[in-house]
């Protein structure tokens, strides 16, 4: 194992009233097999504590899993709160169970990508490579 | 981009981003690293090591907020392991940082071994350089749940916890030699189960045994019961981490600790630097020598000398 390869660093988060952890937990899994480094904060934490977890992480993906139906507040927290450590080069992006209009709405707002219930594995795998690869080197 | 000057005044941003680059080893951060070294120095670096599942995360979590409560800021380095397969770790210490996230005087970064062994990962010693000079006070460093014979981290702190969990072994467990023998303090955590007050009287027992050879006649090694799930024996074990450092300075032991801290530093990163120069430039010299090693008329010490010479012929650096 090279030691100093460039790793992928992703922070997975769940936020506030919402005990539904199964998801997440397999998502840190699958992400951890495909070689990255994944930081999980565990249950019922802020928007602020999150974001500073990841600041002081200097993670490359922050990755927030909304069962709860909180979505329109809680990103929009997120987003506020990186933008006023400016750490917005930390890229945003969430899963869960979202309608499709909001969904929309929080991606014009800055979340990256929304990836929703019955997702491959692989496919979540991809889109984290390929969004730290769009946002480039640091 | 200098990311020293934010680093000592202690901006997050910069810390963290140059823990990344200490972590990968960034020839680009060489030059920040060297002086983060020389503007360390002032912290007191505490190891936090024991077997998997002995309650490390849980104590140093209860253990920061009480140091918290002293009014010292409070940085934590967390390792856990890597896959051996993937490469990939799941790092999950903060998930029992709860009670204190968010406060601004924490700093928490986790770190994942990616091969090392010896409890710590590749640039962790770096990461409390980088610590200690953004001017956290306290700086703890969490190893991996390890065996019997990863003693890294009392290399590298001037005050080494050991944490055992009842029930784990006998009193055939406590006397042999390694990890149990690197405690500056032991801890016994989960006290409230019944198991627990024979934990104690075996490491009790190890300890008697063990002081008439003892090299530290000031200080005894107190073998505390802690339960931090109910917040007993916490502000024990951060008064007898306090004594331990007071202890040290009293009998001129932390420049001895210091001394000894630099010199295993400055080995392994000359192993470090060889090795790298083993690989990068030995390559093919490598290839070369194999067949003489096959055939046995080179012994590997001495191909690996040849070597050796051959590269320092090849100048420094």
């Amino acid at each position: 194992m090279d030691p100093s390869a460039d790793r992928i660093r992703v922070l997975v988060a769940k936020v506030g009233l919402d005990g539904h952890d199964r998801g997440v937990k397999i998502v840190a899994r699958t992400l951890r097999d495909a070689g990255m480094d994944v930081i999980y904060t565990g249950l019922h934490r802020t928007p602020e504590e999150v974001v500073e977890a990841a600041v002081q992480e200097d993670v490359d993906v922050l990755g927030v899993s909304i069962l709860s139906g909180a979505h329109m507040t809680v990103f929009p927290r997120i987003l506020d709160a990186l933008r006023a450590r400016q750490a917005e080069d930390i890229v945003v992006v969430g899963g869960g169970v979202i309608p499709d209009d909001e969904a929309a709405a929080l991606k014009r707002l800055g979340v990256r990508e929304l990836m929703l219930q019955d997702t491959p594995p692989e496919a979540i795998v991809a889109m984290i490579r390929r969004v730290v690869a769009e946002r480039g080197a640091r | 981009m200098s990311l020293l000057p934010g680093v000592l005044a202690g901006e997050t941003r910069a810390i963290a981003r140059l823990l990344t680059r200490a972590e990968a080893g960034a020839a680009e951060a060489r030059e920040a690293l060297d002086a983060a070294y020389a503007a360390a120095g002032r912290a007191h670096v505490v190891g936090i090591t024991g077997v998997p599942g002995s309650g490390k995360s849980t104590l140093v979590a209860k253990l920061v907020a009480d140091i918290r409560r002293t009014g010292r800021r409070v940085a934590v380095v967390a390792v856990d392991p890597s896959s051996p397969y993937s490469g990939g770790a799941i790092l999950g210490d903060r998930i029992r940082m709860a009670e204190v996230a968010g406060d601004p005087g924490v700093f928490v970064r986790s770190m994942a071994t990616r091969g090392a062994l010896g409890g710590l990962a590749h640039g962790t010693l770096e990461a409390v350089d980088v610590l200690d000079a953004a001017g956290f006070e306290v700086v703890l460093i969490e190893t991996v749940g390890v065996g019997q014979d990863e003693v890294d981290v009392a290399r590298a702190a001037h005050t080494t916890v050991v944490v055992s969990a009842p029930g784990l072994g006998d009193d055939i467990q406590a006397i042999k030699a390694g990890i149990l023998e690197i405690a500056d303090v032991h801890v016994v955590s989960k006290c409230d189960r019944p198991e627990s007050d024979r934990a104690i009287a075996d490491l009790r027992n190890m300890l008697a045994l063990d002081l008439a050879t003892s090299r530290r006649p000031l200080w005894r090694v107190p073998v505390l019961p802690v339960a931090s799930l109910r917040d007993e024996g916490i502000g024990a074990l951060r008064e007898a981490i306090d004594r331990h450092r007071e202890a040290l300075d009293a009998e001129g032991g932390l420049l001895a600790r210091r001394r000894e801290i630099a010199r295993r530093r400055l080995v392994k990163a000359g192993e470090d630097i060889l090795r790298e120069r083993f690989s990068r430039e030995g390559e093919e010299r490598i290839a070369a020598l194999l067949q003489d090693l096959v055939e046995r008329r080179a012994s590997p010490r001495a191909a690996a000398r040849a070597l050796l010479d051959e590269l320092a012929e090849g100048g420094t650096r």
